[in-house]
């Protein structure tokens, strides 16, 4: 039975989702109560609720990625919203056209949200400063990754109830992954404790700067740990040899069926997908009983959702005030309130 | 005869120990006197209250031209040059195509001579098309009167190219500057490498890639005694590497920017790209080290690495946008700002940083009053305040992130060879 | 603020609309009393088990959350903002009589977006909209199957239902 909420007036004012590092723990609680509603839209006959009907969302997408553009189409979809699909492939960006004049065409279309993947960090702060529409990261470069992150959070949430005093390692190329520092800032912000395991080779300028500790065994650390967030190896990302093979590096970092032998009996198992299977994880780690990589998909629908919907409620209050202000512009000098 | 009398000014020539008040004769576009007491002139400028010093000269400036003319011209540039106080500067060879012959140094000196406003010298590629592979023709440039060699924008990779460019400039007396910086340490950061570059999501240049360099060229200026300039020095690291070259009595040279001692790599936190530089922003040691370094006397010339930008190359995702910052016209008040203020220097010191340092560095007969010397003064109003607007700039580009700034030294008259080529107000 | 309705008031009169659809309805009729957040949920709970009691079987009670389908959701009528929270109903709607369950009847726009949720849930037989009170100001052509009170306040009045389970009491206050 769902509680009334004690604290009603709770207002999310934010018009974009940029990153969870600026955010309060207060407000990422707000998403993830307000993802819960959104639940069960997927699992019923009728998969659509109308509160972004007549609203158009974009997905700018300039790196490749099916899984999150799927789902964030889908989001949208479930929502009413009417969306466009715009991949760098697919468009001018190859003719040299700059992310601004390609979100401004966009605009002059008429459009409400913009989903963007970049692999400039900061690229979804840009696009925020020089349109109107609201923007939405689904990842830019390797600084946040923020839908991921709160999917994660939420993820952990579901299944532990909370995240106050949970160990979560957090496993991989530290040092351009997105997806590490989101989980980080949300994790962290929700009172776990994250450690960040891999190679010194794979780990951030000053990571020992950041809100947690640093590890360069997995062995060390799979006994310890409540939940467990392997990383994908991004090849494509790599430059240079960060460690010298993908048999070395799995030996020593890959979440195996006998480091699970070693871990706490109920440690949750995550991954952001797609896995390289055998070298993130063994096949029966990710198939395992411990393994909530498919509730991540599921619950990423539901965040997603969650968030398309509360930065169009923020846009609506902002159209709110402006209409007021405009109002008071319009009056005339010599009708002013006497004071 | 056309003479030109500066009365009244606090005339500080560090070059002949001159720092008092007095009139300065100047007679056919040549000092006549100092010290003079004549009373008239056909052009007399009344200097009460100000400084009159010898002309301010930047040897580290983009000019743009031949190439990217959109974003400056050696004549826009020369303009902005003045206005800041600059009777002198020196082009770096980056542009499109890159200064490597004589023909591209005549190029720049004709240019400059019909922009009537700055001296504009440049100095040579070290390597053809600055690729870091073959020397470029030194010789031919020397003769043709290019004022040292760089492939500024980046630095020789190569030790044994470097190492050959260093044996083969010592047959001409040239100084051989360097953009410090091993592209294998650097790779393709964008931004200083620390928290914040981690923070938000950047790839980082690491101090390392500046000291690396330098501390490879040292052992290399030791094997073959060439005057050497470390330009843009931003690292804490890099002046304790100067420290002791100078120490062992290295021919060794260095330079400051403005803003590597105002800003730290915290200011790239909103994406700004207006901080872009290269190198980049460091942190608050850095700056400590630097102005330290400046305070003891370390640093040779203090300079600007004018670096115009488009608008629209500047609003570009942090990542793209190109580095640099357009700071020619305003750059006497930022090091007001950041060396006067807090006592780090005092006028005397800061004016031989800005005339004859570098004109020393570069091996040119300016950055004094001497008697019979071309008369390239600048007159400088210590104490007016004034507002940093970009968009009164003589420059063609914006792209400076000190516009709105109030700052001290506002530059009155700028005299090239005896002529006022810029007046407060212009 | 004034008391309108005191708690053993509110009983007698759920009472009353319990006994009223079984009354009204077939002896057989497959109901189930769904409420609408946030007050209507109980109301729904308590009713349920009135009807449960007076026919003798289970009669499965659902919550509704209607944010996603109020229709101010982009004009924002005040500042405050509605939080989307869970809607749990755990039984098919299909083919069985809904008795839709809210606290105030007001200006219709709540029991619109409800029963435009219930449709995307299944097809009902049929939709009986059971409230507390019922106020007069109806914006659209809507009306309660089964009101327990009928109410004239002003407009600018607030016309309050408080609950045991929610609020400490039962009362129903207008202020």
């Amino acid at each position: 039975m769902a509680l009334i909420r004690k604290n009603k007036h709770f207002r999310w004012l934010h018009k974009h989702l940029l990153g969870l590092r600026n955010l309060s723990a207060e407000e990422i609680t707000h998403i993830l109560d307000t993802a819960e509603g959104f639940e069960q839209i997927s699992t019923r006959s009728v998969k659509k609720a109308p509160p972004l009907r007549g609203k158009v969302v974009v997905n700018l997408f300039f790196e490749d990625s099916t899984r999150t553009r799927n789902s964030f189409a889908l989001a949208a979809g479930r929502l009413s919203a009417d969306i466009i699909e715009f991949t760098k492939k697919a468009s001018s960006v190859s003719k040299g056209e700059t992310l601004l004049d390609t979100a401004k065409n966009l605009e002059a279309m008429g459009i409400d949200i913009v989903v963007i993947r970049h692999s400039a960090g900061g690229a979804a702060t840009f696009l925020s400063r020089n349109i109107d529409a609201c923007v939405v990261n689904a990842g830019d470069g390797y600084c946040e990754h923020p839908t991921q992150g709160l999917l994660d959070v939420y993820t952990i949430r579901k299944n532990r109830g909370t995240l106050e005093g949970l160990r979560i390692a957090i496993v991989g190329d530290i040092a351009h992954s997105r997806v590490a520092r989101s989980d980080m800032w949300a994790m962290t912000k929700l009172g776990a404790e994250v450690i960040f395991v891999g190679p010194p080779t794979l780990m951030p300028p000053q990571v020992n700067r950041l809100p947690v500790s640093v590890s360069y065994s997995l062995d060390d650390v799979i006994e310890k740990v409540d939940v467990i967030n392997m990383l994908r190896i991004q090849f494509e990302r790599l430059g240079g040899n960060p460690f010298p093979s993908i048999r070395e590096y799995s030996h020593y970092f890959g979440l195996t069926v006998e480091r699970m032998k070693r871990a706490k009996p109920d440690i949750i198992v995550m991954h952001p997908g797609p896995i390289n299977r055998g070298l993130e994880m063994e096949s029966e780690v990710a198939d395992g009983p411990n393994s909530v990589i498919l509730d991540q998909v599921r619950n990423g629908l539901a965040v997603r959702m969650a968030v398309l919907f509360l930065v169009n409620q923020a846009a609506a209050l902002d159209q709110q005030a402006k209409k007021k202000t405009d109002k008071k512009a319009l009056r005339k000098p010599d009708l002013l309130d006497s004071d | 005869m056309q003479s030109l009398l500066i009365k009244h000014g606090r005339v500080i020539d560090p070059a002949n120990g001159i720092d008092r008040k007095c009139d300065i004769l100047i007679v056919d576009g040549k000092i006549a006197e100092i010290g003079t007491s004549a009373e008239s002139a056909d052009t007399v400028i009344d200097a009460s209250d100000k400084l009159v010093t010898p002309g301010l000269i930047d040897i580290h400036v983009h000019l743009r031209e031949p190439g990217d003319e959109e974003e400056e011209t050696i004549a826009s540039g020369s303009a902005a040059a003045v206005a800041g106080g600059f009777t002198s500067v020196v082009c770096m060879p980056n542009t499109n195509p890159p200064i490597e012959n004589e023909t591209d140094v005549e190029y720049i000196h004709r240019k400059g001579r019909q922009a009537r406003k700055t001296h504009v010298y440049t100095m040579g590629a070290i390597t053809k098309g600055r690729q870091g592979v073959e020397l470029a023709e030194m010789g031919f440039m020397a003769e043709a009167g290019a004022v040292g060699f760089t492939d500024d924008g980046g630095g020789i990779q190569d030790p044994a190219v470097m190492l050959r460019a260093l044996k083969y400039a010592a047959m001409f007396d040239v100084v051989i500057a360097q953009h410090c910086q091993d592209n294998g340490f650097a790779g393709d950061g964008v931004m200083n490498a620390g928290y914040y570059s981690t923070i938000l999501g950047l790839p980082g240049i690491d101090a390392l890639a500046e000291q690396a360099m330098l501390w490879r060229d040292i052992q290399l200026i030791k094997k073959t005694n060439v005057r050497y300039h470390a330009q843009h020095i931003s690292t804490a690291g890099s002046v304790d590497l100067i420290r002791a070259a100078k120490k062992e009595s290295l021919p060794i040279t260095c330079e400051v920017t403005p803003h590597h001692l105002l800003f730290t790599e915290e200011r790239c936190a909103d994406y700004d790209t207006n901080y872009k530089v290269n190198p980049p922003l460091r942190t608050e040691k850095d700056i400590e080290a630097l102005k330290q370094a400046i305070g003891e006397g370390l640093v040779d010339a203090l300079v600007t690495d004018h670096a115009p930008h488009l608008q629209s190359e500047k609003e570009l995702e942090f990542l793209t946008a190109p580095f640099g910052i357009a700071s020619l016209e305003c750059a006497l008040g930022l090091y007001v700002k950041a060396l006067i203020e807090p006592r780090i220097l005092d006028w005397p010191d800061l004016v031989r940083l800005m005339s004859e340092g570098p004109a020393k560095i570069i091996g040119i007969e300016k950055g004094t009053l001497g008697k019979g010397r071309q008369a390239d003064v600048t007159v400088i109003n210590p104490d007016a305040e004034y507002r940093i607007d970009v968009h009164r700039f003589h420059s063609k580009s914006r792209n400076c992130p000190y516009h709105g700034w109030t700052v001290k030294g506002k530059i009155e008259k700028t005299i090239v060879g005896g002529e006022v080529r810029f007046s407060a107000g212009d | 603020m004034k008391v309108i309705l005191n708690s053993q008031q509110i009983d007698r009169i759920l009472d009353d609309l319990a006994e009223r659809i079984v009354t009204e309805n077939p002896p057989d009729s497959d109901f189930a009393a769904i409420g609408i957040l946030s007050r209507g949920e109980i109301l729904a709970q308590r009713l349920s088990a009135l009807l449960a009691k007076k026919l003798d079987r289970d009669i499965p009670c659902g919550t509704l959350d209607i944010t996603l389908y109020r229709d101010d959701l982009n004009s924002p009528q005040t500042s405050n903002q509605p939080q989307v929270r869970i809607t749990d109903i755990g039984f098919g709607i299909d083919e069985r009589i809904i008795v839709l369950v809210d606290d105030v009847l007001y200006t219709g726009r709540s029991a619109r977006a409800a029963m435009d949720a219930l449709i995307d849930l299944g097809r009902p037989k049929a939709i009986r909209l059971a409230v507390l009170v019922e106020r007069a100001g109806r914006e659209f052509p809507i009306q309660a199957d089964y009101a327990g009170y009928k109410v004239d306040a002003e407009p600018g009045k607030l016309v309050q239902v408080n609950l045991v389970e929610s609020d400490g009491k039962d009362e129903v206050v207008v202020e």
